[in-house]
C-alpha cells in the first residue's frame, strides 16, 4: 500500500495546472502498471468481458515466450553446430558480444544446452534492449506531446519486431526499423487502434527495403562472424523439395534447429504460443483458418501447374507451413487486432488473402524469398475495404427483409 | 480580386499555399525525379520556366480564347512551351535531359501548370499571371529540393555528385539506404515535410472528418 500512497500523494502534481503536467503520461503509465485503473466507461463503448487491452497485450507478449527461448537457443546452437567443425571461426561478432560469450559459455563441439542459450542471449537481448528503449522513446514521446496514454500495445510491437530480426542485425538498424514502424506505422495515424499497418512488420519492411543486404538475404543469418547458413527459403528456391528433404528434414524445420530470424524458426513452439492466443480468443481462428486454407489451396494449385525451371512450385503445403516465417506471421501478426479485418466475414476473407499471396510472392515471385511479411502487409491494406463490403452487404440484407 | 500584389502572387505559393503541400498537385515528378539534386534542379527550372510562359501566354489571349475549347487551348500552348524545354536540354544539358527522359515532356501532365492556366492567367493579366507562375515554380522548387536533398543524401551518401558520406562499398563507413533510392521514400519524405509545415502553419490543417467522443473520466487530459 505503500506505492499506492506514494502515487497518490504525487498525483496533484501531474493533473492539469501542476508542476509536472506535461509528464501525465509516464506518471499514468506507472500508476496503471502498479495498479488496475479506477475510471469508468461513460460513453459510447461498453464492457462486455473482464479482459481490457492491457490484458490483451501482456498475454499476447507472454505466448512469444516459447517463440523467443527457443530462438535464443537456435541462435547459439546454429552457430556452435559451425563451430564445431569449423574451430578457427571467429566466436560472436569480436566485440562485446564475444567477451560475453566467452565469460560465460563453452562454444563449439562441447556446448550443451545452457550454453546455446547463453550464445543467443548475447544477440537477442541487445537487440531486443535497443527495440525496447527506442521505441519506447517514441512512444512516450507522442504520449507526452499528444496527452494521450502510454499503451501497452508496445509491448507487443517491441517483441514481435524484435523476434522478425535476423540475430546479425546491426544494432542501428534495428533502432531505425522500430522508429520507421512506430512512428510512420502508427503514430503519425493517431497511435494504437488508428493504425492500418502492423507497427513490426512496416519497421521489418522498412529494412528489408532499405538495407536488403542485411536483412533479406538467404544466406546471412548465423551468429558467427563471416559464416552465412542457407535459409530454409533459400534451400527450397534452389533446389525444391528434395533440397529441403535431404538438406534439413520436415521434422527438424518443424521443431526449428534451421537458419531464420530469431523467433520465426521453430513451428512447434509458434503454434505452441499461437494455441493459447486462440484458445483465449484472443488470436481469432477465423484469420488463423484463413490463412492455412489460403495457403493450402494456392500451394496445391502450385503442385497442379508445375513449373520446370522454378523448383518452388513442387513445394507441398505441409513444407510451405513450416519454413520461413510463416506460422509466426499467420499467428502473431495476421491476427493483430488492430490492423486486420474487424468483420467475421471479412477476417476469412483477410486470412485467405495472405496465405494466397504469400505462397505467390514465395513461388511467383523470384526477387523475394520470403512472402509472408508483404502479404500481410498487403492485406492489412485491403481489412478497411473488406470490412466496408460485409457491413453494407448486412445492411441490404437486412433492408430486404423488411 | 483587385487587391492581389504581385509580392502576394509570387511568395504566397511558396509556404502558404505551396502547389505540393497543400493542393497536393505535382506529385507523380516530386516521386519520379528526385533521386538526384542535380536532375532535380533541372526539372524544377523547366517547370518554373514552362508555368511561368504558359501562364503568360494564356494571360494574353485569355480574352481571345472560346470559353468550350479552352483546355485545348491552354493545352497546346503548355505542350508547345514543354517542347522547347525539351528540346533545349537536349542540345544544351544531354547528360542531364537523358536522366530525366520521359519526365520532362510529361511536363504536359503537370497538374500544377494547367492548374495555374486556368485557375488564375483565365481571370488575370499577363504581368500577374507570369509572376503567379514563377511563385508557383518556386514552390514546387522547394518542395523537390527538399526531398531530393534527404534522397540523395542518405540514399547514395552525396549532394550534387559530390560523395559527402563514403558509402561502405567504396570502402567507407556509410551504408546506404536503398529505399531512399526507390519511388516510395518520397511520399514518406513529403508527407513529413506537409506534417512540418502544417506544425509550423497551422491554419493550413484541415478539419477532421469525425472526432471520437470520450470513453472514460479521466484519459491525460
Amino acid at each position: 500500500m505503500a506505492i499506492r500512497q506514494f502515487l497518490d500523494g504525487i498525483e496533484h502534481h501531474f493533473e492539469k495546472g501542476g508542476r509536472h503536467e506535461r509528464w501525465y503520461a509516464l506518471y499514468e503509465a506507472v500508476d496503471t502498471i502498479f495498479y488496475s485503473p479506477s475510471s469508468v466507461t461513460k460513453s459510447t463503448s461498453h464492457v462486455r468481458d473482464g479482459i481490457d487491452l492491457k490484458r490483451i497485450m501482456i498475454t499476447v507478449w507472454l505466448c512469444t515466450f516459447p517463440a523467443m527461448f527457443f530462438g535464443m537457443w537456435n541462435i547459439g546452437f546454429q552457430a556452435n553446430s559451425y563451430l564445431a567443425t569449423n574451430p578457427e571461426a571467429l566466436i560472436g561478432d569480436g566485440g562485446l558480444r564475444t567477451a560475453f560469450i566467452n565469460a560465460l559459455a563453452v562454444t563449439g563441439a562441447g556446448a550443451g544446452l545452457l550454453d546455446n542459450f547463453i550464445y543467443g542471449m548475447a544477440y537477442f537481448i541487445p537487440i531486443y534492449a535497443v527495440t525496447f528503449v527506442v521505441g519506447g522513446f517514441w512512444e512516450v514521446m507522442f504520449a507526452t506531446v499528444r496527452r494521450h496514454e502510454i499503451n501497452e500495445g508496445f509491448f507487443v510491437t517491441s517483441i514481435l519486431f524484435a523476434l522478425i530480426c535476423p540475430p546479425t542485425v546491426p544494432l542501428w538498424q534495428v533502432a531505425l526499423g522500430i522508429t520507421f514502424g512506430i512512428v510512420i506505422g502508427k503514430e503519425v495515424f493517431g497511435g494504437t487502434g488508428k493504425n492500418f499497418l502492423n507497427p513490426a512488420l512496416t519497421g521489418r519492411a522498412f529494412l528489408y527495403f532499405a538495407y536488403p543486404a542485411q536483412i533479406s538475404g538467404d544466406t546471412v543469418w548465423t551468429a558467427v562472424d563471416g559464416f552465412s547458413g542457407a535459409t530454409s527459403l533459400s534451400w527450397a528456391a534452389s533446389g525444391g523439395v528434395e533440397a529441403l528433404e535431404s538438406q534439413i528434414g520436415w521434422a527438424n524445420a518443424f521443431m526449428g534447429t534451421i537458419q531464420g530470424s530469431m523467433g520465426e524458426t521453430s513451428t512447434l513452439a509458434v503454434l505452441a504460443g499461437g494455441a493459447v492466443l486462440l484458445i483465449m480468443k484472443i488470436a481469432s481462428y477465423r484469420i488463423v483458418g484463413g490463412v492455412l486454407l489460403g495457403m493450402i489451396a494456392t500451394s496445391l494449385l502450385m503442385n497442379v501447374v508445375g513449373s520446370e525451371t522454378n523448383p518452388m512450385f513442387a513445394v507441398p503445403a505441409y513444407w510451405h507451413l513450416v519454413i520461413g516465417g510463416f506460422a509466426f506471421g499467420m499467428m502473431f501478426m495476421a491476427t493483430d487486432p488492430v490492423s486486420s479485418a474487424m468483420t467475421h466475414t471479412g477476417r476469412w476473407c483477410f486470412g485467405i488473402l495472405v496465405g494466397v499471396m504469400t505462397i505467390l510472392i514465395r513461388v511467383v515471385n523470384p526477387a523475394f524469398p520470403e512472402g509472408i511479411m508483404l502479404a500481410i502487409l498487403f492485406a492489412n491494406l485491403f481489412a478497411p475495404l473488406m470490412d466496408h463490403y460485409v457491413v453494407q452487404a448486412n445492411v441490404k440484407r437486412r433492408l430486404a427483409r423488411g | 480580386m483587385s487587391e492581389i500584389t504581385a509580392k502576394q502572387v509570387l511568395f504566397e505559393p511558396i509556404f502558404n499555399n505551396n502547389p505540393i503541400g497543400l493542393q497536393i498537385l505535382g506529385i507523380c515528378s516530386a516521386l519520379a525525379v528526385t533521386t538526384s539534386m542535380n536532375v532535380t534542379i533541372v526539372m524544377c527550372l523547366s517547370v518554373t520556366a514552362v508555368t511561368a510562359f504558359s501562364n503568360l501566354a494564356v494571360s494574353l489571349v485569355r480574352a481571345q480564347i472560346p470559353n468550350s475549347i479552352r483546355i485545348i487551348a491552354q493545352m497546346t500552348i503548355i505542350a508547345s512551351l514543354v517542347i522547347v524545354v525539351d528540346q533545349l536540354l537536349k542540345a544544351y544539358a544531354y547528360e542531364v535531359s537523358k536522366q530525366l527522359s520521359v519526365f520532362v515532356g510529361l511536363i504536359i501532365t503537370n497538374c500544377i501548370v494547367m492548374g495555374r492556366a486556368e485557375g488564375f492567367a483565365m481571370k488575370n493579366g499577363p504581368w500577374l499571371s507570369f509572376l503567379d507562375g514563377i511563385g508557383n515554380g518556386l514552390g514546387y522548387s522547394v518542395m523537390l529540393l527538399f526531398v531530393a536533398f534527404f534522397r540523395e543524401l542518405l540514399g547514395a551518401g552525396s549532394l550534387f555528385g559530390v560523395t559527402l558520406m563514403v558509402p561502405v562499398s567504396q570502402g567507407g563507413w556509410y551504408v546506404p539506404n536503398g529505399l531512399l533510392l526507390l519511388p516510395p521514400s518520397a511520399f514518406f519524405i513529403i508527407g513529413l515535410a506537409i506534417w512540418a509545415l502544417r506544425a509550423w502553419k497551422p491554419e493550413q490543417v484541415e478539419e477532421a472528418d469525425f472526432k471520437m467522443s470520450r470513453h472514460t473520466h479521466k484519459e491525460a487530459f
